[in-house]
């Protein structure tokens, strides 16, 4: 199924509805509609393979992410906040290709053979043109929808690559059509270079929820537009909603619009959900888990779970608010062992999922087996009831003389420490033991000591987690969307040897 | 008919259409009130309508699936007509709710 079906469905069934933008000025999904069209004549008539998007967010993204799939071009969002010579090679990458980019950025572009550049202003004149809108499109067979480009932490990024089938299948299958009221409006502030920023459109397009895109996140910007346009819904990775709770203890808003949050991208500190939970009794919170690979969502912690664990006496339930909650029930999930055996609930190993939204497919190579399961480097168990709960990726256990030991679960107990505001557990090489375990603490109080940690850890945790390397710092280091950099810790672990 | 995952159909007696999302596992005929669905580029013939068996109606963005073939189809317009396979009736697939995740 082709997405840009799932607009036409919208504009069909509520024209006049509105779908992208404030509502003073937004577009109704009949204009979106019109856009699109009248965006994929302009950009056909550009050539290229691919449609390329370098800018911020705003109404322009829905437009040009359906006007890609009405031509059968991948859309192709690029990272703006890449350095310019990342950027520039990224960008030659997708050649021959049409790049839509702010106009503020142009200049930042070098000219490269195949690449043809409209900047968003002539981009988003042209889409409204009557010419355009009513032009007869060429039939395009639907194939690669979008391609994502990694982050790149380990070399070169890689092209993910996601096919209208895949992501159709996943909206399809998770949201009901037409099922928001009129009046709820949904707050996307992730970049469009990332999943959750394409999904969201897709679903919200879908659902009929308006959608109203914060250009660039800061915690005040989210506050106020949440309450300017009286917010329904959102999802933020779990540092902004750190961040967004702050705010909203300092300003006093609470946001009484705001029905729904969703988080997700990151390990979620338990202090920060349950502060959120206590701040905003009014507010369903929902956890979602999924890769690029797997078209977002796979699986989710609904506001009944959270609440359940949040009263619940019983460990084992009350544990439950930390994890990623079930799987949605299009896909399955299964915890598999080194050797690719399936494991029994409770056992760690690493998390594999199958189903039509996976696609688990990089460009010129796929990743799922003869199956179609995909394995998503994550570690992780299943509890009894079917709960998946993560430790991290597969990629940042630390392995201390023969045992696997997740950092997440020593970060969780260091960040219950009153005087720890921040924390980061990495491998560190070690003579002895191959590697050992390396915290690096960002304190409330300039004379916290590593004794005192130390032994903090020694009592909630065996002596093999307590950390045997401790370094201060004011601040971790993070990318902009939330991702703590353990690369970067562990090449500084790794070329100094720190104070033990 | 060719009822590839993804393909377009719609009613010839009425508003409705419909795209494949599952494949049957055997070759079968897909109707729309009481008529053999047409693909999406061909034109409606004029004047016709629904056969009083199969005009439950279809609504758009439901999923209606026949559990014998495997068979699946997404509403993509709604229609006065309801589906069938082979001549038998088949009904929407009860969608599970979700909680907006994105």
């Amino acid at each position: 199924m082709h997405t840009p079906l799932l607009l036409e469905m919208a504009a069909d069934a509520a024209p006049d509805r509105p779908a992208f933008g404030r509502r003073a000025d937004g577009l109704t999904f009949e204009a979106a509609r019109r856009r699109a069209r009248g965006a994929a004549a302009f950009l056909g008539g550009q050539g290229g393979e691919a449609v390329v998007f370098i800018g911020l967010n705003g109404p322009a993204l829905p437009v040009a992410i359906f006007a890609a799939g009405l031509l059968g071009k991948p859309f192709t969002p690029l990272n703006y906040r890449l350095p310019d010579a990342d950027l520039n090679r990224l960008l030659a990458r997708t050649a021959p290709s049409v790049a839509i980019v702010d106009d503020d950025m142009a200049h930042r572009l070098q000219p490269v053979d195949g690449v043809m550049v409209v900047t968003r202003s002539a981009f988003e004149a042209a889409s409204a043109q009557p010419a355009n809108i009513d032009a007869e499109l060429p039939w395009a067979e639907p194939d690669i929808a979008v391609l994502l480009f990694t982050s790149g932490t380990t070399g070169e990024p890689k092209a993910a690559v996601l096919r209208h089938a895949n992501l159709a299948s996943y909206v399809i299958s998770t949201v009901e059509f037409m099922g928001a009221d009129e009046d709820e409006a949904a707050l996307v502030s992730v970049p469009p270079y990332h999943i959750a920023g394409v999904s969201a459109v897709l679903t919200g397009v879908y659902c009929g929820r308006r959608i109203v895109h914060l250009e660039a996140f800061t915690p005040q910007t989210w506050v106020e537009a949440a309450a300017a346009e009286a917010i329904t819904h959102a999802m933020l990775v779990p540092t902004m909603l750190g961040r967004v709770l702050d705010v909203l203890e300092q300003t006093g808003e609470r946001l009484p619009a705001l029905r729904a949050l969703s988080y997700g991208g990151g390990r979620m500190p338990p202090a920060v959900i349950e502060r959120a939970l206590r701040l905003l009794p009014h507010v369903d919170f929902v956890n979602a888990y999924g890769l690029t690979e797997t078209s977002s969502t796979i699986s989710v912690l609904d506001p009944e779970d959270h609440r359940r664990a949040l009263g619940s006496g019983d460990a084992e339930v009350r544990a439950r608010l930390h994890s990623v909650g079930r799987p949605l029930p299009s896909v399955e999930i299964e915890i598999r062992g080194p050797a690719g055996e399936p494991l029994a609930a409770g056992a760690r190993g690493e998390v594999y999922v199958r189903g039509e939204q996976v696609a688990g497919e990089y460009l010129s190579r796929r990743l799922t087996d003869a199956e179609g399961w995909f394995a998503t480097r994550d570690a992780g168990f299943l509890d009894q009831e079917g709960y998946l709960f993560l430790d991290g990726r597969l990629d940042d256990v630390i392995v201390r003389g023969g045992e696997n030991i997740s950092p997440g679960e020593i970060e969780d107990v260091l960040r219950a420490h009153p005087q720890v505001a921040d924390v980061a557990v990495v491998g560190a090489p070690d003579d002895q033991w191959g590697e050992r375990v390396a915290a690096v603490i960002v304190a409330r109080q300039p004379d916290l000591a590593a004794d005192e940690l130390s032994g903090w850890v020694r009592a909630r945790l065996r002596s093999t987690k307590t950390p045997e390397t401790w370094l201060f710092r004011a601040e971790l280091p993070y990318n902009e969307t939330g991702k703590l950099l353990r690369r970067v810790l562990k090449a500084e672990l790794a070329g100094a040897d720190a104070a033990t | 008919m060719d009822l590839k995952p993804g393909s377009r159909w719609k009613s010839a007696v009425c508003d409705a259409e419909f795209v494949v999302v599952r494949p049957a596992k055997t070759p079968v005929t897909l109707a729309c009130g009481g008529a053999p669905l047409i693909a999406h580029a061909h034109a409606r013939p004029d004047g016709a309508t629904p056969s009083a068996d199969h005009s439950g109606g279809s609504a758009a963005g439901k999923r209606y699936a026949d559990a014998e073939t495997g068979l699946e189809a997404l509403c993509s317009k709604a229609g006065a007509g309801s589906l069938s396979v082979d001549g038998r009736p088949i009904g929407a697939a009860e969608a599970k709710k979700l909680p907006a995740s994105d």
